[in-house]
């Protein structure tokens, strides 16, 4: 129990200073990441011998859906040590994680049936990763809406952090279920969303495309969580400071 | 506020207080309800907790009794976190909320003997506790045909037969009549002669001595 | 004062929960109603073609029993919750674990087990293969208690929202999908007379998990709510 006290980021004002200080970094970061990816990826990356240009849309769906999984993992992280260590700062991450992680499964979502269209002429299919993405959408709308459904936060954050780790425990069984009923079911007729083996020059791309877009969500995280501080220790003398002080440089 | 125990943090571990918080914080909904309490309550102690609506009485009451967790700051029973002695702690405690846990689908005396049963108090003379309720000839009513104010009754019928040394009651005399708030004050003052003590909030004047009663005033605070 | 054993304090739970609910009998019935009237309304919209209905029933007969588990849940905590006896139970001199538990198997007993036994009845009616009645039978015994395990942790996170209904939904069915498929996939199996040990294997594999975890996430949820 003492150790937090040790600890300098356990302390809300501290740990906001310190996420507007590295918030202008990921951003720029991610700007220029992104920029230099996504160009790489439209323009000079050779398109797939099989699906063409139609192809190019893994450079974002592939990372959307890899950080959508990884997002859902750092909020029970988050929510683990939350709950076991008391840290009230980690249930704010895991809350301001949240809609964020639920926003890049919904890119996720959408680029994948976008990227379906063309290859099987439908918008949706019952394919078993576009099948785990919903349903980890639909785990991610139940973080969220435990935590509105609660008026006091700390508690809010609490519950839906026993929630996400509750789903963590179950994103594996659900994922291979999903898995094996997808294989069971399968017509023959229907291919699988091809994951082409990557050549070198799609690799690189595609690297520079998913830091960039880690990067985003890093940026993205630190804003809610800078908000999500705020929220919670609204009260708080310092907050008062803090608002008073911008409303002089303001005024200046 | 004389008699408020408030101490140094240093000298807070006092090991013969059967129950003590340390630099309790409080905060329900981003509103700070009371920053760094320190109290301690002794054998023998009855202390009431004072304090206009919204003060945080229940909030106390309730991080006092283990139900709720405090933003920041230890309970101590017996000198040791009540986390950590969990079952021993709920042995020694009864606490009374404004819910009095009473089933409608149970009789009273169903719903008595189910309460001691779960703190292995002997059952078999819950039909006699009862009486010292004024509950004689509801024993096998069932809860749902009672009153508001028979429900409080049942629930604080258990005071008879418990065996704990805290007892932590948010406004037991609620619905309860005068005959009957006398009678309760002095179950408070024999339990607190034998060496137990009792934490309570009311609206109502006390009318045990004043040299008996401890009091620990909260204030309302708005932020 | 004598310590009650572990197993006394959760037989006096469980015996209590059982007491309450058949002085309440509706609240076994009701959730019993549903489920049956849900699968008699699959026929009427997809037409009383037997092929079909076979092809269908393990499907339609597991969807309605997640439903109608889903209705029944609020029971377990809900009321315990309103009227202040919940509290009362954590505050008992036993481990929140054992309490958990007591009430979940209450809950299993007052709403699993009708439903196992009136699933045959339903099977026939929506002309299920003969040859998986068995499947049907045994995919329900070990699932449904999954169904209330998860499904109190999701009640425990809940209930002290006052509108914490269809939240709940949202929260357990998610939960409720691997379950779903894997009996359903065994039921299927059956009727083609393969064999569904593996199946049945990971539903039991499943339903020891959840009995080991889901007590610990009920407690931590239930010290939230009552906070």
């Amino acid at each position: 129990m003492m150790w937090k006290w040790l600890h300098p980021y356990a302390n809300p004002e501290t740990s906001y200073h310190f996420a507007g200080k590295i918030l202008p970094w990921c951003a720029r970061l991610a700007f220029a990441f992104l920029t230099i990816g996504i160009t790489w990826a439209l323009l000079f990356a050779p398109a797939d011998y099989q699906q063409g240009d139609t192809f190019r849309i893994f450079y974002i769906h592939v990372p959307a859906a890899m950080l959508s999984m990884g997002i859902y993992l750092g909020m029970a992280i988050a929510a683990l040590s939350g709950l076991v260590w008391q840290l009230k700062l980690a249930d704010a991450s895991a809350a301001a994680m949240a809609p964020i992680g639920a926003t890049f499964t919904f890119i996720a979502l959408i680029t994948g049936s976008a990227w379906g269209k063309p290859m099987w002429g439908t918008w949706w299919i019952w394919d078993a990763r576009l099948t785990s993405e919903l349903i980890l959408l639909f785990l991610y709308l139940g973080v969220m809406a435990l935590h509105n459904a609660f008026d006091d936060k700390a508690l809010a954050g609490k519950a839906a952090g026993i929630l996400a780790l509750v789903g963590v425990i179950n994103l594996p069984i659900i994922k291979y279920s999903v898995e094996w009923w997808n294989t069971l079911h399968q017509g023959a007729t229907v291919s699988k969303l091809g994951q082409p083996s990557m050549t070198a020059d799609m690799f690189w791309p595609f690297l520079v495309c998913f830091i960039g877009f880690a990067f985003l969500v890093t940026a993205l995280i630190c804003l809610r969580f800078r908000t999500e501080i705020l929220n919670r220790n609204s009260m708080r003398p310092w907050v008062r400071e803090l608002v008073t002080t911008e409303v002089k440089t303001h005024a200046v | 506020m004389s008699n408020l125990n408030i101490e140094n943090k240093a000298t807070s571990t006092n090991n013969n207080s059967l129950l003590s918080a340390h630099n309790l914080t409080c905060i329900r909904e981003e509103r700070v309800l009371f920053e760094d309490l320190n109290l301690s309550i002794f054998p023998g102690d009855i202390l009431q907790i004072e304090g206009p609506n919204g003060a945080g009485k229940t909030s106390l009451m309730r991080i006092l009794a283990g139900l709720s967790q405090p933003y920041d700051g230890d309970i101590q029973f017996q000198g040791k976190s009540i986390t950590d002695q969990r079952e021993l702690f709920h042995q020694n405690l009864l606490y009374l909320g404004h819910l009095p846990g009473v089933k409608d689908e149970l009789t009273a005396q169903e719903n008595l003997a189910f309460n001691l049963a779960l703190h292995g108090l002997d059952t078999s003379t819950a039909e006699s506790t009862l009486t010292e309720v004024n509950l004689l000839g509801f024993e096998d009513a069932l809860a749902s045909h009672l009153s508001a104010g028979q429900h409080r009754r049942i629930a604080l019928s258990r005071l008879w037969q418990s065996q704990a040394k805290i007892w932590i009651l948010d406004e037991p005399f609620t619905a309860i009549d005068k005959l009957g708030v006398e009678k309760l004050e002095q179950l408070f003052l024999q339990h607190a002669d034998n060496g137990g003590c009792v934490i309570l909030t009311t609206h109502q004047d006390l009318s045990l001595p004043a040299e008996r009663v401890k009091k620990v005033s909260l204030a309302y605070r708005f932020y | 004062m004598t310590q009650l054993s572990y197993r006394a304090a959760f037989a006096l739970i469980v015996k209590r929960d059982l007491r309450i609910a058949f002085r309440h009998r509706d609240d076994i019935i009701n959730p019993l109603l549903f489920f049956i009237i849900v699968v008699t309304l699959f026929p009427l919209g997809v037409g009383p073609e037997s092929t079909m209905l076979s092809r269908i029933a393990p499907g339609i007969i597991w969807v309605a029993a997640l439903l109608s588990t889903l209705l029944s849940l609020d029971r377990l905590f809900k009321s315990d919750h309103a009227d202040g006896s919940l509290e009362q139970m954590l505050l008992s001199p036993h481990p929140i674990f054992i309490l958990v538990l007591a009430k979940i198997v209450a809950h299993w007993l007052l709403t699993g087990l009708p439903l196992i036994l009136i699933a045959p009845l339903l099977a026939v009616l929506l002309h299920l293969q003969e040859s998986s009645y068995i499947a049907l039978m045994l995919t329900l015994l070990l699932g449904t208690p999954i169904l209330s395990l998860l499904g109190a942790i999701g009640v425990a996170l809940t209930v002290g929202i006052k509108k914490g209904g269809v939240l709940l939904s949202l929260l357990v069915l998610p939960l409720y999908i691997p379950v779903l498929i894997f009996a359903t996939s065994a039921i299927d199996t059956a009727g083609m007379n393969l064999p569904y040990n593996g199946q049945l294997a990971i539903i039991a594999a499943i339903f020891f998990a959840s009995l080991t975890l889901a007590p610990f996430a009920v407690s931590a949820a239930l010290k939230v709510s009552t906070n």
